[in-house]
């Protein structure tokens, strides 16, 4: 395995990590994270109940999409 | 102005007040070190600088001065990409040091409201592209072809230069303000610093420019799909797309956004192919031929299930595909425009530079170039976007100017491409396309015709060119083809062919760009509904507190019915207008965008004179002045202008009589029915038009006398209200800009040391 396929793999990951950041992909990770560091004695929510929780609020809550 | 009382001149100083925990190491870059860092000048960074000025410098000669025959597009990407690194390393420093003041040591709403859903530390990078995903839709593409009208160098300086001073500054004041106050929404903000009427003004103002903007989006799009079997084809299958695509992610794989994205992705692609294909049998063109009034009903009725679908099933998945295509499509359009550097030969200033009856949008160059070029420049769209959902989720103060001002400037660049790609295209296909029927006749021979009759230097154009470049395209014709959607899409067409595939890949390339701008405004078409039915349900909440509950089912139908019906309204008289449909309704769309922009604007000037800064006011009273100027002008002769192609009224008083005096036909009416049509939508543009500047005039003067009273208070030494969140103390750190400084990587690895449960307040918000 050459360096450079490494470093492309990795640049490549590294882009995908980034396209998911900006799209929200990481909104569950991150939750965990929080919910971890906040020290709260309940378990958190599961994946699936995490993003359902996530759209339902939204439709309450719209986020605005510009022109 | 030594006089002014600045609240650095004896009042308190904000800075330090808030105490950090000493256990940890600092929450930001002291003072003196980033001080010391900003000023000193190394040879390399003057170098750096001079070389960017001076690369600038040629650029704007090339573009300004020298005019040749013809001008390279690689002048435009210089003369922009230079002008708007000066403004954000100079510029947007001097807001930052005088106005806004951010304090790194204040912990933001994303870290003392963390909730891990709504309140989330983000990664300035990645919040940079949230962010600009947010803001930058077809606005920019739209804008900016319609005014290369006025030839190419109007539009490009009011892009670069109103971004540097006006656009990028009010979203860069929103974001902060806004990220200052938890998060709170425009509207709040209005409310709190400009009292009730302000507030209220502000409020409907609001309300009925999201009606105007979503209603001209939608006409964009109907524009762009009449009578193209394969656009309503391939549009119509986003749909079906994102459905499955809501699906999948609700119950197959949740969470798996990039996937599905990328499923998405692939299906669009094929659907762009599919429609290719579909539209070359007899039965598909039997099928999605349609005529404009019908897609403009699709897209009511579309309007109103979507906006009461569950988000899950509709709305959230069509958005992700959206972001995934605007980051693709934008990067596409920068690599192709630098990769094949097409020659321009439009004139800087056309021959309707100086003439108020251009055929795409009439008007005097001043004020309509600066209301048709909204988006890019300055919009005031952006800051129901900059409040609310972006500063929830900012990390440090400090970031807001790269993610708020830098964020901007980069939605400027996509219109400077914009309009590079509209100008690569002939310019006698440039007015046939963009002219309405009325005036081309609607086929090859009258459009020929009739542009080579305008007398423009150098265009020639022959019937059997139109053709070709339809068959090209693989439309049936390109006449008349208003909007703005269409002409972006052959001079994208135009370029990525000499790029990748050559003229066989052109009608790919035109359809793959009228599916994404399609795609950006039916998402914000969605959104905007949404978003316009849960003010409208607040507003009537307020009378009758049972519509307050967004859960009631009756509540919300009626709330998304009225708000469909009004920009249906406006869609169907713009699909049906006798004189064209955008060139009457586009001003209007400007207008009510740099509007809001003044109401905007409006808040801040009075939030930065409530918080004691004078000396420095004018950053925000210039781009509110010209806004101001600009709207309001452009209102007055809307409404005023005896020039009939101009003043709505004036129109309105000409059919008027000629339908008293019997006649049955006048101008490009050419029944009774349309005469009467054009009486009827020339009365409520002009009242629209009416209703827009009253209320904004109310904006601004509550926010100049809430700026007058801060003033006379401060010289009193009267304590001011302050509506900002109490500062809590930081206990995070991250660097400011795209790049690290010098000292901010020193203090990221001080920071690395110290274990992640530290950093966290501890049960401090439950």
């Amino acid at each position: 395995m050459s360096t450079g396929l490494a470093a492309l793999s990795s640049r490549f990951k590294g882009l995908a990590l980034y396209l998911g950041g900006v799209m929200g992909a990481d909104a569950y990770a991150k939750y965990l994270e929080h919910h971890r560091l906040a020290g709260h004695q309940d378990p958190p929510l599961g994946e699936r109940e995490f993003w359902r929780d996530r759209t339902d609020r939204q439709d309450s809550n719209p986020q605005g999409r510009c022109c | 102005m030594a006089g002014t009382p600045d609240h650095r001149n004896g009042s308190v100083r904000r800075e330090g007040a808030v105490a950090t925990d000493p256990a940890l190491p600092p929450a930001a870059v002291d003072e003196e070190v980033r001080e010391a860092e900003e000023k000193k000048w190394t040879p390399g960074k003057i170098a750096l600088w001079a070389a960017i000025a001076l690369l600038g410098g040629v650029a704007w000669f090339m573009l300004a001065i020298i005019r040749g025959e013809t001008v390279n597009a690689i002048w435009f990407v210089f003369a922009s990409v230079c002008t708007y690194l000066i403004g954000y390393r100079f510029y947007s420093k001097v807001i930052e040091r005088y106005i806004t003041k951010p304090d790194d040591r204040r912990a933001t709403p994303a870290e003392y409201k963390a909730d891990g859903k709504d309140y989330v530390r983000t990664d300035r990078n990645v919040l940079f592209g949230h962010h600009f995903a947010a803001i930058a839709g077809a606005g920019p593409l739209v804008g900016p072809v319609l005014a290369a009208q006025m030839g190419y160098l109007p539009g490009t300086i009011w892009i670069i230069i109103g971004v540097v001073l006006a656009g990028a500054v009010q979203d860069y004041l929103v974001m902060f303000f806004s990220m200052r106050r938890g998060g709170r929404s425009l509207g709040q903000m209005a409310r709190e610093e400009l009292g009730v009427v302000g507030g209220t003004a502000a409020l409907i103002a609001t309300l009925l420019i999201m009606v105007i903007i979503v209603a001209i989006l939608a006409l964009v799009v109907v524009n762009a799909l009449g009578e193209s079997p394969w656009g309503v084809f391939s549009v119509g299958m986003t749909i079906p797309i994102a459905l499955f695509m809501g699906v999948y992610l609700r119950y197959l794989r949740p969470g798996k956004i990039l996937e599905v994205s990328l499923i998405g992705f692939v299906l669009l692609m094929a659907a762009i192919v599919g429609g290719g294909i579909v539209a070359e049998t007899s039965w598909g063109a039997d099928i999605f031929s349609l005529d404009r009034v019908t897609i403009a009903w699709g897209i009511i009725i579309y309007g109103f299930i979507a906006a009461i679908l569950p988000v899950w099933l509709l709305l959230a998945p069509r958005d992700y595909l959206s972001t995934f295509m605007k980051i693709g499509v934008i990067v596409m359009l920068a690599v192709a425009i630098i990769a094949v550097r097409p020659e321009i030969n439009v004139p800087a200033f056309s021959e309707f530079a100086s003439r108020e009856n251009g055929p795409v949008f009439p008007g005097a160059l001043f004020p309509f170039l600066f209301v048709t070029i909204a988006c890019g420049a300055l919009s005031g769209f952006h800051a129901l976007i900059s409040s609310g959902t972006t500063p929830k989720l900012v990390e440090k103060e400090r970031q807001t100017r790269f993610i708020g001002y830098g964020g901007m400037l980069m939605e400027s660049f996509v219109a400077i491409m914009a309009l590079v790609a509209a100008i690569s295209i002939d310019r006698g296909l440039y007015f046939a396309m963009n002219s309405p029927a009325a005036l081309t006749g609607g086929t090859v021979e009258t459009a020929a015709t009739w542009v080579n009759s305008l007398g423009l230097a150098g265009v020639n154009i022959s019937p059997d060119l139109l053709s070709q470049t339809a068959a090209n395209v693989g439309e049936e014709s390109i006449v008349s083809r208003t909007g703005g959607a269409p002409t972006l899409a052959l001079g994208l067409a135009h370029i990525m062919q000499q790029f990748i595939g050559g003229t066989a890949m052109m009608a790919f390339w035109y359809h793959f760009a009228i599916m994404f701008e399609a795609l950006f405004i039916l998402t914000a078409v969605d959104a905007g509904t949404r978003v316009a039915r849960f003010m409208l349900q607040d507003s009537i909440g307020n009378f009758v507190p049972k519509f307050r509950e967004h859960s009631w089912r009756p509540g919300a139908w009626l709330c998304t019915a009225i708000m469909v019906g009004a920009w249906g309204a406006v869609l169907l008289m713009g699909v049906t207008d006798p004189l064209g449909g955008i060139n009457t309704l586009f001003p209007l769309f400007g207008i009510a965008n740099q509007l809001l922009a003044a109401i905007a604007l409006s808040v801040c000037l009075a939030i930065v004179a409530k918080r004691g800064t004078f000396k420095y006011l004018w950053i925000v009273a210039l781009p509110l002045t010209f806004a101001a100027v600009v709207t309001i002008t452009a209102s007055y002769q809307k409404i005023f202008s005896p020039t009939p192609a101009v003043g709505y009224f004036a129109n309105n008083a000409a059919f008027s009589k000629a339908l008293a005096e019997g006649k049955t036909e006048f101008g490009t009416a050419k029944t009774v029915t349309a005469m009467e049509a054009v009486v009827r939508n020339t009365a409520i543009q002009g009242w629209l038009s009416v209703i827009f500047v009253v209320l904004s005039i109310i904006v601004i003067a509550t926010a100049v006398l809430a700026t007058v009273k801060a003033f006379r208070n401060r010289a009193a030494g009267i304590a001011v209200q302050d509506n900002e969140d109490p500062a809590r103390p930081s206990r995070v750190f991250a660097p400011a800009g795209l790049v690290p400084t010098p000292a901010e990587r020193q203090l990221l690895a001080e920071w690395e040391k110290v274990p992640a449960e530290l950093r966290f307040e501890r049960a401090g918000h439950h």
